[in-house]
């Protein structure tokens, strides 16, 4: 393959991800009234969190489209390897 | 009363040093005998007082409590040499490959050891799997061949099953394994992932065996009035004896040979009162030859303690019988048979407002139904109600506050259960209705939930026992709740079988009552409401048409269109004006149009009876259950309905074009396969020639298979419009039973057989049967049956069905335990999952698993069929509305 780099976030099958902005954390949080480690986890090294440079303890949010629902959103917080 | 409340904060296992044991233990077991010629159980033995009663009246030696209360002591016996403990024996090969035979350091310059240790101790910390590391240390150290520490050149250990070591080649004694785990300092313990605190290295070869307590091990006697021991009893036993003799053969000075002789066999009775089933040595066995049943067994496996007592376990108050149907009883009732209602009780506290109907139950006693098994006093003893005398000393007690365990009684509410226990269904709540007879009876509509029949089905009944479970059961498992499936959306529960084709027949534009005939049907079917609907409604010169009476048990506001199970999917439908009658037409409560089959109110598929109960509620839609089955069975009671071989005759004409095409279909086959073997035929993309070929046999003779059926239904319809009922054509397309293509196979051509979806290719080489020539590819020699089930199969035919026969077979009894499989640990993983109050899926921590359930937060049993919202319905709501 070499050197060409493919832009994964261009896949069809891979779904918007966003950083979510320290208020816009709080207010998810706060909405569920939970804490960071009770969401659902991603790890650094994951190719879409290290393209959007989210930092461990970043929050993501991923847009994804739904068969059932349209537009789905789900977040995820960014953990380290160990 | 207090309570004190604590969170476990965690758990943590380690291993019994011999102090540990000799602490907790009461007794120092020597001798092999349990009792004395007098049958008293004799200090020192097995059996001895100090370990705990279970003889009832005798109080406890250690702790003074009575059987039952008293939990057991712990004993010990003193191994004379010590041996290694089975369940340890790999992991101890492991560290012996690993340590210094001089020394007992680990392999390793100490960097190497202190930064292992740092990493196992952060792995523990986050909760990560310090296994991993463990693994990366051994396969660093056990390659070294010097010792870094002390420069001992080192052997090569080698670990023989169960529990043999050897050095060199030379056995290591239990004793010199021992030893060595001794010298391991605690700093490197903790680098093999020892906690020192609570388990060193050497715990792992026993000098001192835990006697477990008489209470984990009773002794049964036996109507003879002998004694009959556990198997761990007896296992303990042989342990003791060998130990003994091994002592006395030390003290005596007995020769090398003979004391490890009888190490070894030491040994192999601790190893199997551990586990019996060790690979590599023979199972200790009973006299009987019954291989014993130790520790490890008892555990074990589905019958173990874990999955057979703690996650699952026996119950009281539920029976167990053959069920059977009984179509006039509502579909949320369950009939009991009398016996069984004498049996199963209910509880009932006294209160001024009942105390005389109780008064009455207690006098009629455990014999006589209906009546009560047991009176309970406030302090929750409880009076036996079998014998007249106990009935007249609970009659003069009874009194307000004190409970009484009645009979079950119609209308009770208990739970139904049939296993394969698979979804939610399978255990639904019925109401008693007491009847004579042996079996459970239960309504034809809710067998496709349980997936029941009755040819010897047994189903669980269980009575319910509490006010909370009996509310919860009335609330939300009734029948009736659980018409909707949450799998799809739609009706689980609805009419099957006769219902359907009865229904069929029913509603069918040519069927008419007198008015007499009417009213009779409406009479049976216990519609008496709607027997005054009736009259007051106009007869057409005196006749009622099976849509108008149908129409007597629809909710008056209904609208509904839908195409119905017989539609014929013509290019374009003509809606209302359909020949067939196959479009539905409901409008204001009246069937105007369409016949009724399996689209209207069948299990799986009703579009009547499913929106019934989304827009009138269960309880419209099982009285319209209830109703229309009973109805239609009594319809078609006295209409009659059959089946016969008849049912497939077919004119001459008929079966010479079925003959003409299937012959031409295999010209065809023929046809093809000349231009392949003359090189013509163009491969397909992506497939070989060969792949192609069979492709397009395949196909033609598919082709022509339902050709030969198209023409059979042809004429079995033009035979039927002549007006001879045709049971199994009305069955299939109706929906009640049977399919088009199990008609084609019975009247026309069975078809292709096949194994692993291909054309039977096996048997001799280069043929199927030595019937054909070799090589011969036509359709004949594949497996393609041109004969239908009526005019039978020729031998080859038959063997080639056969074949494919087996296959299905074998497919559904590997499937079934390879599904059982999987949804068992489908449910594991998935068991702990709740959708909360704020829609979010989470885990037994409250780890959120999923923002919304389903994504679109819907309830799958509310939807229509999987849609949220179904725009046709609306859009029709609205216009009937209007107009």
């Amino acid at each position: 393959m070499g050197k060409r780099k493919v832009d994964i976030s261009k896949h069809e099958l891979v779904p918007e991800h966003i950083v979510l902005s320290e208020e816009e954390a709080n207010e998810l949080l706060k909405k569920l009234n939970i804490t960071k480690s009770q969401l659902p986890k991603i790890l650094a090294s994951d190719p879409m969190v290290k393209k959007i440079k989210a930092k461990p303890g970043d929050i993501i949010k991923i847009v994804r489209r739904s068969p059932t629902a349209g537009v789905y959103y789900y977040y995820r917080v960014v953990i380290s390897e160990k | 009363m207090r309570v004190f409340q604590r969170t476990i904060a965690g758990i943590k296992f380690g291993i019994l040093s011999p102090e540990q044991i000799r602490e907790m233990s009461v007794a120092k077991i020597v001798t092999p005998d349990t009792y004395d010629e007098d049958g008293y159980p004799i200090e020192g033995g097995l059996m001895d007082p100090k370990l705990g009663v279970v003889d009832p009246g005798l109080r406890c030696k250690t702790c003074g409590a009575r059987a039952g209360e008293c939990p057991g002591h712990f004993g010990r016996i003193e191994l004379a040499r010590p041996v290694i403990h089975v369940g340890y024996a790999k992991h101890i090969a492991r560290i012996l490959k690993i340590i210094c035979r001089e020394c007992s350091r680990i392999k390793l310059p100490q960097e190497k050891i202190d930064e292992f240790r740092k990493r196992i101790k952060n792995a523990r910390k986050i909760g990560k799997d310090e296994e991993v590391i463990i693994d990366e240390l051994y396969n660093q150290a056990k390659q070294v061949k010097v010792c870094p520490h002390c420069g001992a050149e080192q052997g090569e250990i080698k670990f023989e099953k169960p529990t043999t070591y050897l050095e060199n080649g030379r056995k290591l004694t239990p004793s010199d394994v021992r030893e060595r785990l001794e010298k391991i300092t605690d700093e490197d313990a903790e680098a093999l992932g020892f906690d020192v605190e609570v388990a060193r290295p050497e715990y792992m070869v026993l000098t001192v065996l835990p006697v477990p307590p008489v209470t984990v091990r009773p002794s049964i006697i036996l109507e003879s009035g002998e004694r009959s021991e556990d198997d761990l009893t007896h296992k303990l036993v042989d342990i003791i004896r060998i130990n003994q003799r091994l002592q006395e053969n030390i003290e005596a000075g007995a020769p090398q040979i003979i004391i490890e002789d009888l190490w070894e066999l030491l040994q192999y009775h601790v190893t199997t009162y551990f586990n019996n089933e060790v690979a590599g040595i023979p199972p200790a066995r009973h006299r009987s030859g019954r291989p014993l049943k130790t520790l490890a067994q008892r555990l074990k496996g589905k019958e173990g303690r874990f999955r057979g007592n703690l996650s699952g376990k026996r119950v009281n108050f539920s029976a167990r019988t053959v069920i059977s149907p009984d179509p006039n009883i509502s579909i949320n009732e369950v009939g009991v048979p009398i016996e069984v209602a004498r049996e199963l009780t209910v509880p009932v506290r006294v209160t001024p407002y009942n105390i005389d109907y109780l008064r009455k139950l207690v006098k009629n006693g455990a014999h006589k139904y209906p009546g009560a098994n047991y009176v309970e006093r406030p302090d929750g003893s409880k009076i036996r109600l079998d014998k007249a005398k106990s009935v007249e000393k609970a009659l003069k007690e009874l009194d307000v506050g004190y409970i009484v365990h009645r009979h079950l009684q119609d209308g009770d509410i208990v739970l139904f259960n049939r296993q394969p226990s698979l979804h939610r269904m399978s255990i639904m709540a019925h109401e008693v209705r007491v009847m004579p007879g042996k079996t459970f009876r239960l309504n034809l509509c809710v067998c496709p939930p349980y997936n029941a029949d009755f040819d010897g089905d047994e189903m669980n009944l269980h009575a319910i026992q509490g006010e909370e479970a009996r509310a919860e059961a009335r609330m939300l498992m009734r029948v009736q709740d659980q018409i909707l499936s949450p799998r799809f959306g739609g009706p689980i529960i609805g009419g099957i079988h006769d219902h359907i084709s009865g229904a069929y027949l029913f509603t069918k534009k040519e069927t008419k009552f007198r008015r007499e005939e009417a009213l009779q049907l409406l009479y049976i079917a216990k519609m008496y409401d709607e027997i005054k609907k009736l009259l007051k409604e106009k007869s057409e010169d005196g006749y009622y048409t099976g849509k108008q009476i149908f129409s007597l048990i629809l909710p008056e506001d209904l609208n509904l269109r839908y195409k119905a199970k017989v539609c014929k999917k013509c290019e374009t439908c003509l809606e209302e004006d359909c020949p067939y009658d196959a479009f539905v037409v409901i409008k204001n409560g009246k069937l105007i149009k369409g016949v009724m089959d399996e689209k209207s109110f069948g299990a799986f598929a009703g579009e009547l009876l499913d929106r019934i109960v989304k827009d009138y509620g269960t309880d419209k839609a099982r009285e319209f259950l209830d109703k229309i089955t009973r109805l239609v069975i009594a319809f078609i009671s006295k209409r009659g309905f059959t089946t016969g071989i008849d049912d497939e005759d077919l004119p001459e004409e008929a079966k010479q074009r079925i003959n003409e095409i299937l012959t031409k279909a295999e010209e065809e086959v023929q046809n093809v396969i000349e231009m392949y073997e003359q090189g013509l035929l163009e491969p397909l993309p992506g497939r070989t020639l060969e792949e192609t070929l069979e492709m397009r046999i395949m196909q033609i003779l598919s082709e022509a298979r339902d050709k030969s059926g198209q023409i059979a239904n042809e004429y079995l319809e033009k035979i039927e419009e002549r007006g001879k009922l045709n049971g199994a054509r009305i069955m299939a397309i109706s929906g009640a039973r049977g399919s088009l293509l199990n008609l084609t196979q019975m009247a026309a051509c069975v078809g292709q057989q096949s194994v692993r979806g291909e054309r039977i290719k096996r048997g001799y080489s280069g043929r199927t049967l030595p019937h054909f020539k070799k090589g011969d590819i036509g359709a004949k020699a594949k497996g393609f049956v041109k004969s239908s089930y009526k005019s039978g199969l020729s031998p080859t035919e038959f063997f080639f069905h056969a074949m494919g026969g087996r296959e299905g077979l074998v497919d559904t009894a590997v499937r079934t335990s390879q599904s059982g499989y999987m949804q068992r640990r489908l449910i594991n993983a998935l068991q702990d999952l709740k959708v909360e109050y704020d829609n979010t899926v989470r885990d037994a921590r409250y780890v959120i698993v999923a923002f919304k359930h389903g994504e679109d937060g819907a309830d799958p049993a509310r939807t229509d069929w999987g849609k949220t919202v179904n725009v046709k319905k609306v859009i029709e709501k609205v216009i009937s509305k209007r107009g």
